[in-house]
């Protein structure tokens, strides 16, 4: 039987030679998305990547557990931008992702100084939903995302 | 073996549901279970189950008083109030006249979002609590008016829920700061005070509290977090002491290793057992562990219901009457109502 999926159909065949060796074999579905995959332009905000506050490698995924963690570097160790650059990071994944992915963002550790602080506000979704409930928080972060949907 | 089993899934608010609450007049001598829900989408919904099919249906929309996020809804225990709480640093008071719902008081103050609301056993205090880091404590008045007796300041974040004893008038609040506070009025003058705190130091949660709830009889309370763990805890008998001093809570134990994702919600039946929602959209049901060993664990999981939602749980609560069933809310903008079944 596995032999016949893999012949009948090369997609499936094409997901195992990328998946580790222990991973159970999910059933092929005809639905089934393509895993978003790192390689595949993750579409990171390309102005931040400029200043490497995001990088490639700082982009974890998991498709198989449908999560994503980013981590950040904020240009400068105080900076009082931080919630704000990790805020667009989450509006733009927020908008990107299918919204069965669980997403974490956080500073490197050791980049800033009230890192666990900001940690916690970026990922209280609360919090989150009640600051893009603010005109003017929304707008900057709009003006932020702009560029990256071109 | 235990299954929780869906029974209807409710569509029609058009953003996350925050937050649900069921009137607890109904489900007793043939009136039908009703509940409200609140959401992202600025509106409240009023849910009435027919009691032939059995089944819910929205038989009221609450909208265009709050200007945002509704975050949380509370029945008065009369059934005739529900007191809604919103991002626009608001708390709206409903009447339900002849099964239509008039706003009918509107409290002020908070300086931001207000995150919860509840009321007293008696219907004649509610508490309300916010970003702002205060809980306020109004009295009900004769002719749906509101007096705010009492801002307490003692948190040192964002507070995210507020919840009155089942039976005492003792006040408890959870926050953004880690801890769970007790307030108790100190005396016959509105004099509300800090009681005790439970914070890190006395085996208290790691990080945000979302929520509490009591047992039946008002003895234990379960805390959840997004330290990922439920804590119990406990006090002496309640109600035994006339006119004594406050009670103060210990700590009982912590359920760690069960939630992958932040609880949003706990919530304790009258059967015992508790309910948890969580970010990781399961439901996990848990129950007293008589089979323990002496010194063994007290709680143990009844069952996890795996994908409940498409996305985080925010609510969970049980209903009233003879047979209750669960209601969850969740940010896929659905409300699932469950019942427990064997099989």
């Amino acid at each position: 039987m596995v032999t016949e999926l893999i012949n009948a159909n090369p997609i499936i065949y094409e997901k195992k030679e990328r998946r580790a060796p222990s991973a159970p074999s999910a059933p092929h579905d005809e639905y089934a998305v393509e895993p978003i995959d790192q390689q595949e332009d993750p579409e990171h905000p390309y102005s931040l990547e400029e200043l490497k506050v995001i990088t490639e490698e700082a982009v974890e995924v998991d498709d198989q557990r449908n999560y994503v963690r980013v981590t950040f570097t904020p240009t400068v160790e105080h900076c009082s931008m931080a919630t704000v650059i990790g805020l667009c990071l989450r509006v733009k994944l927020m908008r990107s992702l299918p919204s069965r992915y669980k997403v974490d963002i956080r500073v490197a550790p050791g980049s800033h100084a009230t890192e666990a602080a900001v940690n916690k506000q970026l990922n209280d979704k609360e919090r989150v939903a009640a600051a893009l409930e603010n005109p003017n928080l929304l707008n900057m972060v709009d003006d932020c995302l702009a560029s990256s949907y071109d | 073996m235990m299954e929780l089993k869906e029974i209807q899934r409710l569509e029609g608010h058009t953003d996350k549901v925050w937050s649900l609450a069921w009137n607890p007049t109904t489900g007793h001598a043939g009136i039908p279970l009703v509940f409200a829900s609140c959401s992202g989408d600025k509106t409240v919904r009023i849910w009435e189950q027919n009691l032939s099919s059995g089944l819910w249906a929205c038989t009221a929309v609450l909208d265009e008083t709050h200007t945002r996020t509704v975050r949380s809804c509370a029945w008065s225990p009369s059934g005739k109030l529900l007191a809604t709480a919103s991002f626009d640093a608001t708390t709206a008071i409903w009447e339900n006249v002849g099964g239509d719902f008039e706003c009918v008081s509107t409290l002020e103050g908070h300086e931001n979002e207000v995150k919860c609301v509840s009321w007293n056993a008696a219907g004649t205090l509610l508490a309300t609590c916010s970003r702002d880091k205060s809980v306020w404590i109004w009295e009900v008045l004769p002719g749906n008016e509101f007096e705010c007796v009492s801002v307490l300041q003692g948190h040192s974040q964002d507070v995210k829920m507020v919840k009155w004893h089942p039976t005492e008038d003792i006040l408890f609040s959870c926050s953004y700061d880690n801890s769970v506070k007790v307030w108790a009025d100190e005396g016959d003058s509105d004099d509300w005070q800090c009681v005790q705190t439970l914070g890190e130091p006395n085996n208290g949660h790691t990080s945000t509290v979302w929520a509490l709830s009591f047992n039946v009889s008002g003895d234990k309370m379960v805390t959840c977090s997004d330290d990922l763990t439920l804590k119990v805890w406990e006090t002496e008998s309640v109600g035994t002491q006339s006119g004594g001093g406050f009670a103060p809570w210990t700590h009982l134990c912590t359920l760690s290793g069960y939630h992958d994702r932040t609880i949003f919600s706990v919530h304790w039946s009258r059967e015992g057992i508790f309910a948890s929602g969580a970010a990781d959209n399961a439901i996990r049901l848990f129950v007293d562990d008589n089979e323990s060993q002496v010194g063994g664990p007290l709680y143990k999981l009844l069952l996890k219901k795996e994908k409940a939602h498409d996305m985080d749980i925010n609510s969970v609560q049980w209903s009233p009457g003879e047979k209750p069933v669960l209601a969850s809310a969740s940010d896929d903008g659905t409300i699932k109502v469950w019942e427990l079944t064997s099989y």
